[in-house]
């Protein structure tokens, strides 16, 4: 982030733009009718399409937000990667194949087939478009925020540049462009985060191998500069001498207000003040597991409320769907979810690695409490400067916009998709307008600057994924039972209640103890109230079990080599 | 909604390699016409796959969702070390991700080996 490296980075946003746009333009030539645009003719191979998935989902939140995690929380963090890659084993093992048989484009696609209900399509229409918005809001604020702390740029140049290259993407080529631009990505992404990370490591041991949880909290390693984009509070443990806009003077004990704008200069070996609400932990407690590092309360329960909602929570994201009515058979769809399986565990393994050496070398942004800076401030703040740390930082920068722009552009391909087939009509022409439509409402949502934690918007979207589509699905698989009725009030109850518990904690009006902890993590509590109301009420309905369920039930499971006649 | 979505078809014409003679005709019509035994078949390839998945599930269940119970009832497995790093991160960083696809191949191969058993029951 020196002068530098700033036209470098630049060049680098520069060229995974262009590089996007033009694999999307060469896939365009390819795309021609509406069922093209939509599931790229089903002719994608699994690795294909494996590589699409992992591209797609690797999102901002995975990409810096996991090693941010990491630095701030230690050991209970670990949870989040390691959900996001689960949440592909369970949808492998109750959905990939069934749903590829089902036939249908989309989750809403699904619930008319399952159960010839009209009111439960629109509901569960309703809850992708939710979930897509409230997903795309954290990509485009990170793509600021990014263009920013790289290049200085304001924060909505960032937003904007991302909504429209993927608007114009995504409109101009649909799926199979997507399909194309997606699998680069995932490749630019793990390319993007490996190679730093090796250079890191290789200079972490010559410089004597450090221990990554010192008993002590973090201390400053170099003299370091801190400029504050925002006014922050921080807690200071231990008196520090700081120069603050060129001014010396001590920060006693206690919180203290930091302006927006100011700069604050810290000397080496000073304990980091911290940002308030996220506690000074020690080395220990940081490296080991339900030690509450950061200031989190309750973790045993924090942490299973995290891992239902990650593992159950991935199947039933509308951009992850979308993408199995690619496959061309069920079987197929299965071990396409087997590569992504292994796609992602391989990409898990290194954000983790920017977490721990970040909070060695660049615990400074425990100070402004952006802690999803450390994967981009990690080359300097350990090689120093110089151009191996500028050509880091600017391949850090591709594989992060790689991550705004493959997530963005596939969840407004299935926002789009459903905005089209249930709103508009289902030209490719409508689908343009969708694609403008789906777009628009999260740009608008994200260029006030609204504060919305990166990873606590898109902890609600799996909340509110796992409390809804999960129930709706696996009954819908492999229950003959299920009634409209019944998965009406689970994803009524379910969506309402996952969603209320998250906004109360996004607007800040959680409480504290265990009311606080029940709304910061609802999942626990939210998916099985979904699953025993949707059990409930159709077993209370069960006069109306659709008729044809044994002929649907067929349709789902049935192996492809047998050939059947169309339903109906 | 202005279009009413087109109904599609099912399931298309015999991909698999594994295949060697077209379904025969009796199995294939008692499934398609919904009859006592085609519902039986249907009914105990959707437990077998139900059982398998639940059975992955909850070793997976058992071993993951085990862990943090694990360090919460046994406090000294959160500072062993081994290998030079400490349990939990060994585990938790490393070791789970080859698991999970371990655990996804098996699945993979024993859910494509009930569906062949299928196929050949409706075969004859």
């Amino acid at each position: 982030m020196t002068g530098g490296s700033r036209g470098l980075d630049l060049v680098a946003v520069v060229l995974v733009v262009l590089a996007t746009v033009g694999i999307g333009t060469y896939g365009l030539r390819l795309a021609r009718t509406t069922s093209d645009f939509l599931v790229a003719s089903r002719s994608v191979t699994p690795l294909w399409n494996a590589s699409a998935i992992g591209g797609e989902y690797l999102s901002a939140a995975s990409f810096l937000g996991v090693a941010g995690l990491v630095l701030a929380y230690g050991a209970d963090a670990l949870w989040y990667p390691v959900g996001f890659v689960a949440g592909y084993l369970v949808l492998l093992l109750l959905v990939a194949a069934p749903l590829r048989r089902s036939g249908a484009y989309t989750v809403p696609d699904f619930a008319e087939l399952r159960l010839g209900s009209r009111s439960v399509r629109r509901l569960a229409s309703l809850l992708v478009v939710g979930i897509g918005w409230l997903y795309l809001v954290p990509q485009l604020q990170g793509a600021g925020l990014a263009l920013r702390a790289t290049t200085g740029a304001p924060v909505w140049a960032g937003a904007v540049v991302v909504a429209v290259v993927v608007t114009v993407n995504v409109a101009g080529g649909g799926m199979r462009s997507a399909t194309f631009v997606q699998a680069f990505q995932y490749w630019l992404k793990l390319t993007a985060i490996t190679v730093p990370a090796v250079v890191l490591l290789v200079a972490w041991h010559g410089d004597g191998r450090p221990d990554l949880a010192a008993a002590a909290p973090p201390v400053f390693p170099d003299r370091t500069t801190v400029q504050l984009d925002e006014t922050v509070r921080v807690l200071v443990e231990q008196p520090v001498d700081v120069v603050l806009d060129g001014r010396a003077t001590v920060l006693d004990r206690g919180p203290h207000r930091l302006e927006r704008g100011s700069t604050a200069v810290f000397p080496a070996g000073a304990r980091v003040p911290h940002v308030e609400g996220l506690a000074a932990t020690s080395g220990d407690a940081w490296a080991r597991p339900l030690s509450g590092a950061g200031g989190a309360e309750h973790p045993l329960y924090a942490t299973y409320a995290l891992v239902l909602a990650t593992f159950l929570g991935t199947m039933g994201l509308p951009h992850v769907l979308v993408r199995f009515y690619a496959n061309p058979d069920g079987a197929a769809a299965r071990r396409t979810t087997l590569g992504v399986l292994a796609l992602l565990g391989a990409f898990y393994l290194v954000p983790t690695v920017y977490g721990a050496l970040g909070r060695l070398y660049a615990p400074e942004v425990l100070v402004t409490g952006r802690t999803d800076a450390v994967v981009l401030a990690l080359p300097t703040a350990v090689l120093g400067g110089g151009p191996l740390s500028a050509a880091l930082e600017a391949l850090l920068v591709a594989g992060a916009f790689a991550a705004f722009l493959s997530t963005s552009s596939g969840l407004l391909v299935s926002t789009a998709g459903v905005l089209v087939q249930d709103v508009l009509g289902g030209s490719v022409a409508d689908f343009r307008r969708a694609t403008l439509l789906a777009v628009a409402v999260p740009l608008g949502l994200a260029l006030p600057a609204v504060d919305l934690p990166v990873a606590q918007t898109v902890g609600l979207a799996f909340a509110v994924a796992a409390s809804t589509f999960c129930p709706l699905l696996v009954l819908g698989i492999w229950w003959r039972g299920l009634t409209a009725a019944g998965a009406a009030a689970g994803l009524v109850v379910g969506g309402t209640a996952s969603t209320c518990a998250t906004v109360v904690t996004l607007v800040g009006a959680e409480g504290d103890g265990w009311t606080a902890a029940l709304l910061a993590q609802p999942a626990a509590w939210t998916v099985p109230l979904a699953f025993a109301v949707m059990v409930g009420a159709s077993v209370a309905t069960r006069s109306r079990v659709p008729a044809d369920v044994g002929r649907t039930m067929l349709r789902l499971h049935a192996p492809e080599p047998l050939v059947l006649s169309p339903p109906g | 909604m202005t279009e009413p979505v087109p109904r599609r078809v099912v399931v298309t014409g015999p991909r698999s390699p594994t295949v060697r003679r077209p379904p025969g005709r009796q199995g294939l019509q008692a499934l398609d016409e919904q009859t006592a035994v085609g519902e039986l078949l249907v009914r105990s390839l959707v437990r077998a796959q139900l059982g398998l998945a639940l059975r992955t599930a909850g070793v997976v269940a058992l071993v993951l969702g085990g862990l943090p119970l694990l360090f919460a009832l046994v406090p000294t497995t959160r500072d062993t070390r081994v290998l030079g790093l400490a349990l939990p991160w060994l585990v938790l960083a490393v070791l789970v991700y080859p698991a999970l696809v371990l655990t996804g191949w098996v699945h993979v191969r024993l859910a494509e080996r009930y569906e062949r058993e299928f196929v050949e029951l409706v075969d004859t």
